[in-house]
C-alpha cells in the first residue's frame, strides 16, 4: 500500500515536472493550473505514504536514506505551497519541481525496506533533530530555486534582451528579498539541527562532537549560510552574489545529504 | 439595408483636416441630429477622436448616402468639397464590419494595441443610443465590435509590452523593483524626454522625487510641478546614495557620472540596486557602469531596442487578431442573414393568408345557401392547402445556407413579395 502511494506520488511529481518544463517555453493559465493540481495530488499521496510508513514502522519514517530523501522533498513541496499562496511568483514551479522530482527519484532508487530501528536511533531526538534539519534544508532548496530565477532574470535585464521569460519572471527585488528571507528561515533551523544533533550524540555516544563527516559537512554548510547572511548585512552582498552564494550553499546541503553517505562513511546511517 | 463606414483617419488625412472635421462639444450633438434627418440614412453613430472621424451608418443606397454625407461635411464644417477627395474612405457591407472590428480592437490605430480607442468607441455608441439614432443593425454591430475587441485583448498579447521609450523604462523599473511607490526617483537635468519619463514614473506610483538641475531655478519649478524636491546640481552624487531610479539628460558633452564615482555611491548605499536611464545624447553616463553589480544602466538606444522588439511582438500578435476578426465576421454574417429571412417569411405568410381570405369570401358570396358546417370545412381545406404550399419555402428560408441571399430574392420574385416590382407591372 505505502509503496503504491509512493510510486503514484512520484508519477505525479514527474508529470508536474514535465508540465513545469513545458511551461518555460509556453505558459498559459491552464498549464500552471494543471501543474499545480498535479503537485497537490502528488503531495496528498506522498503524505499518505509517509503516514503509512509511520504506522507500519511505529517511528517517524526518517530512519534511512530512502525515507529521509522522501521527507526532504515533502518539506520542499510544503514550502512551495506556502510561497505560491503567499507570493504567487510566476514560474516558481519550473525552478523547484525538478529538484523535488530528482530527490524523489533518488529516494525511489534507494533501499526501502523498513528495518527495526538500531538502539542508537531509538530516541525522541530522532524526530526533533531530523525534522529541524529538513525544514532548514527545504528552505535552502527553495532559496536555491529562487536564486536560479534571480540569475536568469538578472541576465535578461543586464543583457538588455528582454525576451523569453523576462515578462513572466518576478522582479529582481522580489526574488532577492524572498531568497534572503528563506535563508534567514533556514539558518536557525540548521543551527538548531546541529545543536540537537550534538545533544543527541552526547546522550547516545557520550560526546557532543566526534568530527563525523556528516557533522563536518553540516558545519561547512552552516558556515556558508552564515557567510551569506554576514556579507549581506555588512557589505551589502545582495542580488547576484547572494543568488550565487545560495546556489553554492545548496550544493553543500546536497553533498552533506547524499555525498557524505556514499563517499565518506560515518556514524550517520543517512 | 446596408452597413456603411464613411470617414477619415491619421493615414488618409493630415491633422489640419482632421481638426476641421472634428465633432467636438456641441458639434457632435448637432451633427448627429442633422445626419439622422438625412433621408438617405437610417441609423448612425459618430466617432470622433484626434486620429479619426468616422460615421457608421445603415443605408438603402450606398452611393446616394456617400454623396449625402459628403454634402453634409461641406455644409456642416464649411470646407471645400475637393479637400475631402482623397481623405474620405468608404466601406460597405462586410468591409464595413471588418473595419469597425479593426478600429475597436485598435488594429487600425496609430499605435497598434493602444487601449483608448475602445473607450472612445463605447462613448460614441452610448451617445448615439441616448439620442436613439441607432437601430437593430448598428446596435448589434457595435456591441459585437466591443466584445471582439475584448476577446482580442484577452486572447492575444496585442496590448502587452511597452511601445514608447518612457513606458519601456517604467516596465523595466517594475521588473527591477517590487514597490515603486517606496522608491526614490531622481531627475538629473530637465529635458523634455526626462520630464515625460518622470510623468510616467509618477503615474506608476513613484512619490519621492528629487530634481537636480544646473539652473537651480528651473529645477525648483519642475519640483513644484512634480511635487518633488530640488537640490543643487553639485550635490547629486550625495543624493544618488538614496535614489533608486535615476533619469539623466543634462545636455553635457561629456560623462557626468564615472565608474569610480558610482563605485563609491554603491558602497555607500550598501549595494542596493539602482536603475539608471541615460536619455541624453551624447550620453552623460559612463556605459561601463552597467558592468557593476546591482547597477542597471539603459541608454536611449537600449530602450529603443526594447521598444523595437516589442513592436515586432505586437505585429505578430496583430496577425492573430486579424484571424479572430475574420472568425467574428462570419458569426456576424450568420446573424445578419437570419435577420433577412424573417421579414420574407412573414411577407410570404401574409400574402398567402390574404389570398386565402379573399378567395373564401368570393366563394361564400356565390354560395349563400350553405350552412356553418360546410363553411368550416371549406375554410379548413383552404388553410391546409395554403399551409402545405408555403411550408417548404418557409423551411428553406429559415435554413442557414450559403446561397441564402439568392433564395430570399428568388422567393420574393416567385411569390411577388416585392411591393415595388408589383407596382411597376
Amino acid at each position: 500500500m505505502e509503496i503504491m502511494f509512493f510510486e503514484l506520488a512520484l508519477t505525479c511529481y514527474f508529470a508536474a515536472t514535465i508540465v513545469c518544463v513545458m511551461e518555460l517555453f509556453k505558459g498559459t493559465k491552464t498549464t500552471s493550473r494543471i501543474m499545480f493540481s498535479l503537485v497537490v495530488v502528488g503531495f496528498v499521496l506522498h503524505s499518505a505514504n509517509i503516514i503509512a510508513r509511520y504506522v507500519l514502522s511505529g517511528h517517524i519514517p526518517i530512519a534511512n536514506l530512502h525515507e529521509a530523501s522522501s521527507f526532504f522533498s515533502w518539506c520542499i513541496v510544503l514550502l512551495f505551497f506556502y510561497l505560491e499562496y503567499r507570493y504567487k511568483l510566476g514560474l516558481l514551479g519550473s525552478f523547484i519541481m525538478p529538484v523535488v522530482f530528482v530527490l524523489m527519484l533518488s529516494s525511489s532508487m534507494l533501499p526501502r525496506k523498513i528495518e527495526p530501528l538500531s538502539p542508537v536511533l531509538q530516541s525522541y531526538w530522532l524526530g526533533i533533530h531530523t525534522v529541524l534539519a529538513f525544514i532548514g534544508d527545504a528552505a535552502f532548496a527553495m532559496a536555491f530555486g529562487i536564486g536560479l530565477m534571480y540569475l536568469v532574470q538578472e541576465h535578461y535585464v543586464k543583457s538588455k534582451h528582454l525576451g523569453g521569460l523576462f515578462k513572466r519572471l518576478p522582479s529582481l527585488q522580489t526574488l532577492d528579498e524572498i531568497n534572503y528571507r528563506l535563508i534567514t528561515i533556514g539558518f536557525p533551523f540548521l543551527s538548531l539541527a546541529i545543536i540537537t544533533g550534538a545533544l543527541w550524540a552526547e546522550s547516545a555516544w557520550g560526546s557532543y562532537w566526534r568530527w563525523d563527516p556528516k557533522e563536518v559537512w553540516s558545519l561547512i554548510t552552516w558556515f556558508i549560510y552564515a557567510l551569506v547572511l554576514h556579507v549581506r548585512l555588512t557589505v551589502g552582498w545582495r542580488g547576484k552574489r547572494a543568488a550565487i552564494l545560495s546556489i553554492i550553499g545548496f550544493s553543500a546541503v546536497l553533498f552533506t545529504f547524499f555525498g557524505v553517505n556514499f563517499l565518506l562513511k560515518g556514524l550517520h546511517s543517512f | 439595408m446596408k452597413t456603411v463606414v464613411i470617414g477619415l483617419n491619421h493615414k488618409t488625412a493630415d491633422v489640419d483636416l482632421r481638426e476641421k472635421l472634428a465633432f467636438n462639444g456641441p458639434k457632435l450633438e448637432e451633427g448627429i441630429r442633422q445626419i439622422r434627418e438625412l433621408p438617405e440614412i437610417k441609423e448612425t453613430v459618430i466617432i470622433s477622436t484626434c486620429n479619426r472621424v468616422e460615421i457608421y451608418l445603415t443605408v438603402k443606397d450606398v452611393g446616394k448616402a456617400f454623396e449625402a454625407i459628403k454634402d453634409f461635411f461641406v455644409r456642416f464644417f464649411e470646407i471645400r468639397r475637393e479637400s475631402l477627395d482623397n481623405a474620405l474612405y468608404l466601406y460597405d457591407d462586410m468591409q464595413a464590419v471588418r473595419h469597425i472590428f479593426r478600429v475597436s480592437s485598435s488594429l487600425d490605430s496609430m499605435v497598434v494595441g493602444e487601449p483608448q480607442i475602445l473607450g472612445q468607441l463605447k462613448d460614441a455608441f452610448e451617445f448615439a443610443l441616448e439620442r436613439k439614432t441607432t437601430g437593430v443593425l448598428l446596435n448589434r454591430l457595435l456591441k459585437k465590435s466591443i466584445s471582439v475587441a475584448k476577446r482580442i485583448r484577452t486572447e492575444t498579447k496585442i496590448a502587452e509590452n511597452a511601445v514608447s521609450i518612457s513606458f519601456a523604462a517604467v516596465e523595466l523599473a517594475k521588473k527591477i523593483f517590487d514597490d515603486l511607490p517606496e522608491k526614490t526617483f531622481m531627475l538629473l537635468g530637465a529635458g523634455e524626454m526626462a520630464e515625460l519619463a518622470a510623468k510616467h514614473m509618477i503615474n506608476s506610483g513613484v512619490t519621492n522625487i528629487v530634481i537636480a538641475n544646473r539652473t537651480f531655478e528651473t529645477g525648483c519649478n519642475l519640483a513644484k510641478e512634480f511635487n518633488g524636491r530640488a537640490i543643487l546640481f553639485e550635490d547629486y552624487l550625495k543624493e544618488l546614495v538614496h535614489a533608486d531610479i535615476l533619469i539623466c539628460s543634462t545636455g553635457a558633452q561629456k560623462y557626468v557620472l564615472m565608474k569610480d564615482q558610482m563605485q563609491k555611491v554603491m558602497k555607500e548605499r550598501k549595494n542596493r540596486p539602482v536603475f539608471i536611464i541615460d536619455i541624453s545624447v551624447p550620453r552623460n553616463i559612463d556605459p561601463e557602469i552597467n558592468d557593476m553589480n546591482n547597477v542597471y544602466l539603459y541608454d536611449v538606444d537600449d530602450l529603443r531596442g526594447v521598444v523595437d522588439t516589442n513592436i515586432l511582438e505586437r505585429q505578430k500578435e496583430a496577425k492573430k487578431a486579424e484571424d479572430i476578426i475574420e472568425e467574428e465576421i462570419e458569426t456576424f454574417k450568420k446573424w445578419l442573414s437570419s435577420l433577412d429571412s424573417v421579414p420574407t417569411v412573414i411577407a410570404l405568410r401574409e400574402k398567402a393568408e390574404a389570398i386565402k381570405k379573399e378567395e373564401i369570401e368570393k366563394l361564400l358570396n356565390r354560395l349563400p345557401e350553405i350552412g356553418e358546417k360546410e363553411k368550416k370545412a371549406i375554410e379548413g381545406l383552404a388553410s391546409s392547402i395554403v399551409n402545405k404550399l408555403i411550408h417548404a419555402p418557409t423551411v428553406a428560408l429559415r435554413e442557414d445556407s450559403e446561397d441564402k441571399d439568392i433564395m430570399i430574392a428568388t422567393i420574393k420574385r416567385l411569390y411577388g413579395l416585392n411591393g415595388e416590382d408589383d407596382d411597376k407591372k
